[in-house]
Order: C-alpha cells, then sequence, then structure tokens
C-alpha cells in the first residue's frame, strides 16, 4: 500500500525530463522529492496527480493501476506553490468545493469544514476571500482545501517555495506536526535540502531526470550514493581524492602520519563558526571548526598545517565527471 | 472589517471619506470635465429636446405605431444578438486562447475585420451575400433576419476581444486544483472559470447591445427599411430629422436612451451574481 512509480518516462519534445523512474513511495509517511531546480521533480509530482501523462510506465496508487486515471478520479490532494486559490470563493467556499462537488449533504460539508478550518488554524478567516489573505494562509488554506476531501495521498509541489525564509520555516515545523496528526501520505517538492533532511521521513534525490538515491535522511547524509548525493546534501571538499565535509577534516598544526600539508590561505570568521581555506599541493582545501577550537590552534593565515579525515567521516570517491550542484 | 455574514464573502467597506489628494483631485477635475463636454451636456440636451414640446408631444411621438415598431425591433433584435454573442464570444475566445490549428493567425485578424471595416461595407459585403442574387442562395433582403444579420456581423468582436484576454491571464494551476480536487471539465468551467470571465462577458455584452441600437450603415442596403416591417430606429430617427421633426427624433433617442442604460444595469446586476457565485 503505497505510491508505486516503476518505469516511467517523459519527454517534452526532445527534451528528457524524466528517465526511467522506479520509485516506491511508502504509505503514510512524510517524503520529500529533492533536487536542483529543471532536475523533474514537479514533473514525477504532477505524473503521480494525473495532471501530465508519462509517455511510458505505470503509477499504482494503493495496489490500484492509476496509469491511465485522470486526475479527477486519482482521490488526490494537490498543493500549487503559488497556492491556485479560487479567487472569487471565500476560504470556506474553497475549502468545501471537493465536498460539494461529491454532493455531500450541507450540515457535513459545513462540520467539514469548520473542522478542516480549525486544524490549519484559519477558523476565523472562514468568510474572507484569498485576497485577503497573507501568503502563509492562503497556503493553509490551499492545503485544507486539498485535506478536505480525504485523498488518498497529498503532493505539495514547493508548497512554501514562494514564501519569506522566517514564514518558510514555521509552516515546514506545522507541516510535519500537521502530518504526524492526519497521517496521510504526502510528498511534497524541495530543492532546499535544508527543508527536506528536517522534515522528511524519506528522501527521493532526482536529478536530470533520474533518481539518485533513496532513503532516509541520515541514509542519506551518511551513506551518500554518489558525487551528487554527497554535493547536493551539504557543502563539500576534495581531501586526497576524496570528496568530504569540510567539518569533517581534521586540522593539526603538528606533523601526521599520512595528513596532508598546506599553508592557510584565508580565515573567515561567521558567528561561531571559523572557515578556513588552507592550500595544499593538490588545490585548496576548505575546513570549518569553531571559533574556540580554532582559537586553541592559533589558526590564522599563512600557519602550516596538516589535514586528515577524522575517524568516521563520510567521504565518497571523487568521480571524473562530478556534476556536484 | 468583516462581515459574519454566512457563506458571503466580506465586504470590505471603504470609509466614506474621500481620499482625493490635490493631484488626484485635479485629476478628478478634469475627468469630470472632459466626461461633462463629451457625454453628459448633450445627453441633457438630448433629454431636453425630448421633452421641450411638452409630455403629449413626446408620448405622441413615441407611441407613434412606426416609431413603436422601430423601437421594438430595434431593442428585441439587440437583445438577441447579445445572447447569441454571449454564448458564441466566449467559446470563440476560448478556441482562440486554448486550442492550436492551422490558419489560427488568420481567425485573429478575420475577427476583427467587424470592427475594420466601415459599416457601409459591411451593408455592401451582406448585401452581396444574402442578397436577392445571393451565391449561397439565402435571400434575406428586406426581412427581418437582415436585421439580425446585420447586428450579428457588426457585434461579433466584441464579447470575443473582451474575454480573449482575461482568458489569457487565467491560472493554469487553478483549473488544474480543480481537476484534482474532482471536478469535471464542465464544473470547473461553470464554477472557476466563467466567474472570472462574467465581467468581460457582461461588458462585452453591454458593448454588443448598444452598438446593436445604434447600427445603421450595414444594414441600411439589407433591410431595405420598410416602415412596421424592417425600419429600425436609426432609420426612423434620420426620417424624423429630413422631416424636421426633431422633437419626435429626440423623443425616440431618449427611449433608447432609457433602455441601453436599464439592459447596462441589468448586465451588471447579473455579472456580480455570476461572479460571486463559484
Ligand atoms: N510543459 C513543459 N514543456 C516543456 N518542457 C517542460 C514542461 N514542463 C517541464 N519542462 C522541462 O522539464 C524539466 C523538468 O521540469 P520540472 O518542472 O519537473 O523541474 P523541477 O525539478 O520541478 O524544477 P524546479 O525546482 O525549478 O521547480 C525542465 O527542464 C523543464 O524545462
Ligand atoms: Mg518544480
Amino acid at each position: 500500500m503505497s505510491i508505486e512509480v516503476a518505469g516511467v518516462n517523459k519527454k517534452f519534445g526532445d527534451f528528457v525530463a524524466l528517465e526511467n523512474v522506479n520509485v516506491t513511495i511508502p504509505t503514510g509517511q512524510l517524503t520529500a522529492l529533492l533536487g536542483p531546480s529543471g532536475g523533474g521533480k514537479s514533473t514525477l509530482l504532477r505524473i503521480i496527480a494525473g495532471l501530465e501523462t508519462a509517455d511510458s510506465g505505470t503509477i499504482s496508487i494503493n495496489g490500484n493501476d492509476a496509469t491511465r486515471l485522470p486526475a479527477q478520479k486519482r482521490n488526490v490532494g494537490f498543493v500549487f506553490q503559488h497556492y491556485a486559490v479560487f479567487k472569487h470563493m471565500t476560504v470556506a467556499k474553497n475549502v468545501a468545493f471537493g465536498l460539494e462537488i461529491r454532493k455531500r449533504p450541507k450540515a457535513e460539508v459545513a462540520a467539514r469544514v469548520d473542522e478542516l478550518l480549525k486544524l490549519v488554524h484559519l477558523g476565523q478567516f472562514a468568510h474572507r476571500l484569498p485576497s485577503q489573505l497573507s501568503g502563509g494562509q492562503r497556503q493553509r488554506m490551499a492545503l485544507a482545501r486539498a485535506l478536505a476531501v480525504e485523498p488518498q495521498v497529498l503532493l505539495l509541489d514547493e508548497p512554501f517555495g514562494a514564501l519569506d525564509a522566517k514564514v518558510r520555516k514555521e509552516l515546514r515545523d506545522w507541516l510535519r506536526r500537521l502530518h504526524d496528526e492526519v497521517h496521510v501520505t504526502t510528498v511534497f517538492v524541495t530543492h532546499d535540502q535544508e527543508e527536506a533532511l528536517e522534515v522528511a521521513d524519506e528522501i527521493v534525490v532526482i536529478n536530470e531526470g533520474r533518481v539518485e538515491q533513496v532513503g532516509s535522511p541520515d541514509q542519506l547524509y551518511d551513506e551518500p550514493a554518489n558525487n551528487f548525493v554527497m554535493g547536493f546534501l551539504g557543502e563539500v571538499t576534495t581531501l586526497n581524492g576524496r570528496l568530504v565535509r569540510p567539518h569533517d577534516v581534521e586540522v593539526a598544526t603538528s606533523p601526521r602520519p599520512e595528513a596532508l600539508t598546506g599553508t592557510v590561505s584565508r580565515v573567515l570568521r561567521i558567528g561561531f563558526e571559523v572557515r578556513a581555506t588552507v592550500t595544499t599541493e593538490a588545490g585548496d582545501v576548505t575546513t570549518v571548526m569553531t571559533r574556540t577550537h580554532a582559537r586553541s590552534l592559533g589558526l590564522e593565515s599563512g600557519v602550516q598545517v596538516w589535514l586528515s579525515e577524522a575517524a568516521g567521516a563520510t567521504t565518497v570517491p571523487v568521480e571524473p565527471t562530478t556534476t556536484v550542484g | 472589517m468583516t462581515s459574519i455574514e454566512l457563506g458571503r464573502p466580506a465586504k470590505i467597506r471603504r470609509s466614506a471619506r474621500s481620499t482625493l489628494t490635490p493631484v488626484s483631485g485635479l485629476g478628478l477635475g478634469i475627468a469630470m470635465l472632459w466626461f461633462s463636454l463629451l457625454v453628459l451636456i448633450p445627453l441633457t440636451a438630448v433629454m431636453v429636446t425630448a421633452v421641450d414640446g411638452g409630455w403629449d408631444t413626446f408620448w405622441a411621438a413615441v407611441t407613434n405605431a412606426q416609431t413603436a415598431a422601430a423601437i421594438r425591433l430595434t431593442v428585441f433584435t439587440a437583445v438577441g444578438v447579445t445572447l447569441v454573442n454571449i454564448v458564441m464570444g466566449p467559446i470563440i475566445a476560448w478556441v482562440l486562447v486554448r486550442d492550436r490549428f492551422p490558419g489560427k493567425a488568420v481567425l485573429e485578424i478575420l475577427i476583427d475585420i467587424p470592427f475594420a471595416l466601415p459599416t457601409i461595407v459591411a451593408g455592401l459585403v451582406l448585401l452581396s451575400l444574402y442578397g436577392s442574387d445571393s451565391p449561397i442562395g439565402i435571400d434575406i433582403v428586406n426581412q427581418r433576419p437582415a436585421v439580425f444579420v446585420a447586428f450579428l456581423f457588426v457585434t461579433l468582436p466584441f464579447i470575443v476581444r473582451m474575454v480573449q484576454p482575461v482568458l489569457e491571464e487565467l491560472d493554469r494551476d487553478v483549473e488544474e486544483a480543480a481537476a484534482s480536487l474532482g471536478a469535471s471539465r464542465f464544473t470547473t468551467f461553470r464554477r472557476v472559470i466563467l466567474p472570472s470571465l462574467t465581467p468581460a462577458i457582461a461588458a462585452g455584452a453591454a458593448l454588443s447591445f448598444a452598438r446593436g441600437v445604434s447600427e445603421y450603415g450595414s444594414l441600411v442596403l439589407l433591410s431595405g427599411n420598410l416602415p412596421n416591417k424592417t425600419e429600425v430606429t436609426s432609420v426612423r430617427i434620420l426620417s424624423s430629422i429630413e422631416n424636421d421633426q426633431r422633437a419626435s427624433a429626440a423623443a425616440v433617442a431618449a427611449v433608447l436612451l432609457v433602455i441601453s442604460l436599464v439592459v447596462i444595469v441589468v448586465l451588471d446586476i447579473i455579472q456580480r451574481r455570476v461572479a460571486r457565485r463559484g
């Protein structure tokens, strides 16, 4: 019981948007589709929703083949980046839309709308028009509207993409809590790795129309399948022919066995962090450490240091053709 | 400032206090002056002339059998043509915006021809197509359908051109949202798209009606201007003037004016209803 995407291909003209995509999205979980812009995330989500048709491959939702079902019959809730509100209807009417189409009794619709508006904290705005709401409120309304029809799956395409950083963060925490309450199988698209790592149970990394890796946030972070995933989930630097995270580079001020030596060329203090660039024979290496640690090492420009991987650091070998995004 | 009335959009009550700054005050002044010179004063003059000879003269002019027949023919035909346009206009606009087909660019230009053509040329075109030696075998010369066809021809572009830009600006997301909520194409059109289009349809309908009521050039040749049969008000007004019956001409003009105002108000009320219903 889940969403099964099998062998999906999609071209726009000559452009390959999705290439042999196979993914299983687990039931009741919050899954993120993560990847750089233009990677095909929205296309995949829209194919799942039936808003776009795949050239080949199948989609099944909760064990039923949905490949040929029109969007209307898929019972999928979809939330758009730019809200897609029905401008001329009140907030309550927007939320009631799906239920009215299903010809539910008036009293039932009213009760359900009321309940949903409370769930998304818009109880007191029921009779406003969408134009009288803030962006974040509009998106919560759109979410309530999608949830009203009790969809089998909820799909969100960069739901917070149009909002400012602070509201984004609030809403993503709120989405996580909401999901813990509602438990509907949810897939959301994001190109923000922090958002995915923080909120999702499971992450699908998509790049250039292909699935690069599927796993929990920890798996992805600790065992990236390749250069791309390693690079996309956080900052990387190259040490001894391997990609490693800057905070996993150990810096010593005295010679160490198998350490690479170099000279500190630049020191940058950002809040509690210090970023030092070390110039070695094999190129520049970036390192990150706490302010306190940097002070205890006496790190400043011109100092000679020895670099090595910290014990237990996540590394991947550098591939010849890296497309680190 | 939201009303607590159930199921209705909250009304934003604008305060009655004026929001005029000196500059916008000047703008309003110029607009009013312009409007007065071009519209209000001439309209008033017509009204004054209409009632100049007293109520009896006015009433006699308007209820004269031939005049009454012309008013009936003009108004009913204009209403009928506008109703046809209300249905056809959005359909044509839809095809132009949403469909791709060969010859679309040509059609785009053809739509404007009734706008661009001098009306008497339109009259000639219609006469050669629907006249006594019609190449398609439809002869409606000197008959009432001639008036209908002429009105239809000259009013075609109004609703199409009003609706088209609105349709182009419509968010496709919104239609997709409706679809994913289970709405059929028809329901989506009726409850989501149509409410956005109604202001444009209503505005186009008002223009189309007004143009119909005032039409002259395109129909004089085809309709034959037969009293009590195919004579329309514009022709009637002209013949009154030619016979030096100014008061009578003004009386007919005043009646048309009132009818047009009523139609515009009615259209506006309907439009507000539909736009809010959803
Ligand atoms: N309707 C379309 N016609 C032609 N090309 C399209 C269409 N939709 C998407 N594409 C192309 O397919 C590719 C994938 O697009 P998609 O919208 O899925 O990317 P995305 O991963 O969602 O990116 P973003 O994070 O910027 O939203 C892009 O290169 C885009 O230009
Ligand atoms: Mg996208």
